[in-house]
């Protein structure tokens, strides 16, 4: 086997958190932008959508960089995030940050696309059956959308696993606090003799992948099996 | 309970400029499609928002333009039951069943589960997901969820057109079991004659987005005759027959008819064709016919090469339809007698 020193198994265990973390965080805001870009007719939708989307277009570095403009000591939000003492730069909230930005397109571009393959008659009905526009959504659209739930979050939490740019910009990559799986082995790949420890992480990482894959396709399965 | 409709709306160019008053609880709406029919569904369920007028129903606002009413469509408690049923396919049959009723919050009328799975024989596909269930069962189910819903009224937006003869056949007796058990208020929507006579007791006619007039259904019928519509079928209800010759023998206002059928004690109903109905000037003497009814001509309608006679037996009807030539030949007016012969094979039983 690889050997493994202590703090490979933290940036396993903290890459495996943060993915968690930014997919579960994620979930309630891109369950309702992907609703209201399918059911609203709000005139801003397309503003919202290249919003959306906008992180998927930019490089994670950037993301990274705005990140810290805006949560930074000196940045936008920095005094509100004081006088709320929350520090969040270089801690690994800050990782979480940076994946659920990075992440949320494809969260919400998943959902959104099973979303608008729901029959919208199926919705009216809930209304005259005496469902509420939100009981409706939850309901109807919600258990509907399930398998494209499913396929943003795995999809979501993988590229939380792989998040790198924005990652190292905001929380940095201190061993054993902020540094995640692509740090880790970015670091090794980096210094000399590391080679074997940088592929023993790619192993890992690429054991990860798999199963978050194979679970993803199980859960769809199961999930298409009962509707 | 009466409904008072009076809205306008305007999709693309298309105009809907309806006005319906009725006291009747169970009324249809008849017209060819892209009429407006379902768009005065859309607008009275409340998922379609009229450009102008009011909805009043059981005494209750539903939307008044002038005043600002809107009432949603959860509130309106107006159930719909469409063409597709439209079931959830995410919840089994019975969850799909308890939708409406688990969302009542205590408005409108409670109507009781089982009697409902009773009458629509749905206590064998309760545990069924609904992709399993046939097209006739699925219709059911969504009559079932639309009444526990404890609906003020139901619409009915053509929602037999997706089915064929025997299957409708078999349908129209629990639908009219079920508005007769649970005594709610329904509007029909249907292009097709012989459903409206069937189901409604008033009728609404729409043209080009209009209300155009509002009759009886049996006048209707009467009216459409020789407009396309197909020949003039002729419905008879009759129960409790007795046998004889391996035929069943019915009473018919004063008179007997031979049908060649099983029927047991239920009411039933038959369709005669007016054509297959002959009609002779005098007594045949000897006919094969196993029926020979006495008549008096009523009416005469005009068919163009056809001719539509409206016979009286009796205090019942009848409409038979010749050729008018043979109508001319044999002096056909109105106030003589006639005698009708028909077969025992020419009723056809439909539910």
């Amino acid at each position: 086997m690889f050997p493994f020193a202590p703090a490979d198994l933290d940036a396993v265990l903290l890459s495996l958190k943060v993915g968690a973390a930014a997919t579960l965080l994620s979930l309630p805001a891109g369950l309702a932008a992907a609703g209201t870009l399918v059911f609203s007719r709000f005139r801003g939708n397309t503003v919202l959508d290249v919003f959306v989307n906008l992180p998927l277009a930019l490089p994670p570095v950037v993301v990274g960089y705005l990140l810290l403009l805006l949560m930074g000591d000196r940045g936008l939000l920095g005094p509100v995030l004081r006088a709320a003492g929350i520090r969040l730069v270089f801690t690994w909230k800050a990782a979480v940050a940076a994946s659920m930005v990075v992440g949320f397109p494809l969260l919400v571009r998943a959902i959104r696309i099973s979303m608008e393959t729901i029959d919208r008659e199926l919705i009216r009905v809930s209304r005259t059956l005496g469902a509420t526009r939100v009981d409706a959504f939850f309901s109807v659209v919600l258990p509907l959308s399930f398998r494209g739930i499913l396929a943003g979050s795995s999809l979501m939490f993988a590229r939380s696993l792989g998040e790198f740019g924005a990652t190292v910009l905001v929380a940095g990559n201190i061993p054993g606090v902020t540094q995640t799986l692509p740090l880790a082995i970015y670091d090794y790949a980096s210094a000399p003799g590391g080679e074997s420890a940088a592929a023993g992480l790619c192993a890992v990482s690429v054991v990860i992948s798999v199963a978050v894959l194979f679970l993803h396709e199980g859960l769809a399965r199961r999930s298409a099996g009962e509707v | 309970m009466r409904l008072e409709l009076r809205v306008r709306k305007s999709l693309g160019a298309f105009r809907l400029d309806a006005v319906l008053e009725t006291d009747d609880d169970r009324v249809g709406l008849f017209g060819p499609s892209a009429c407006g029919k379902s768009t005065i569904v859309g607008v009275l369920a409340g998922l379609i928002p009229p450009d102008e007028g009011r909805i009043a129903f059981g005494g209750e606002t539903l939307f008044d333009r002038h005043a600002g009413i809107d009432v949603p469509p959860e509130r309106r408690r107006i159930a719909v039951v469409s063409q597709r049923p439209h079931l959830f396919p995410h919840l089994d049959v019975k969850r799909n069943l308890l939708y409406g009723k688990h969302r009542r919050r205590g408005e409108g009328r409670s109507i009781p589960f089982d009697p409902v799975v009773e009458v629509l024989e749905l206590g064998s596909l309760l545990d069924r997901r609904v992709h399993r269930l046939s097209g006739g069962e699925r219709q059911r189910v969504a009559l079932g969820r639309a009444l526990l819903s404890g609906p003020r009224m139901i619409l009915l937006d053509e929602p037999l057109s997706g089915l064929d003869d025997p299957l409708k056949y078999r349908i129209i007796p629990y639908l009219r079991n079920t508005f007769e058990t649970f005594e709610v208020p329904f509007l029909f929507i249907s292009h097709s004659v012989m459903e409206m006579r069937l189901l409604s007791r008033r009728v609404f006619t729409m043209e080009n987005g209009r209300i155009v007039e509002e009759t009886e259904p049996e006048d209707l019928a009467v009216r459409r005759m020789g407009t396309g519509g197909g020949p003039y079928t002729n419905l008879l209800r009759l129960s409790c027959p007795r046998r004889r010759d391996g035929l069943a023998i019915y009473r018919w206002g004063d008179a007997e008819l031979a049908i060649a059928s099983d029927a047991g004690p239920r009411e039933k109903v038959f369709e005669l064709p007016s054509g297959s109905i002959i009609l002779m000037r005098g007594h045949p003497g000897a006919v094969s016919a196993r029926n020979l009814l006495p008549c008096r001509v009523e009416r005469l309608h005009d068919l163009g090469s056809r001719a539509g006679i409206e016979l009286s037996c009796g205090k019942e009807r009848l409409i038979a339809e010749v050729m008018r030539e043979t109508a001319r030949e044999l002096e056909i007016l109105p106030g003589i007698s006639i005698y009708a012969a028909i077969k025992a094979s020419a009723f056809r039983e439909m539910f």
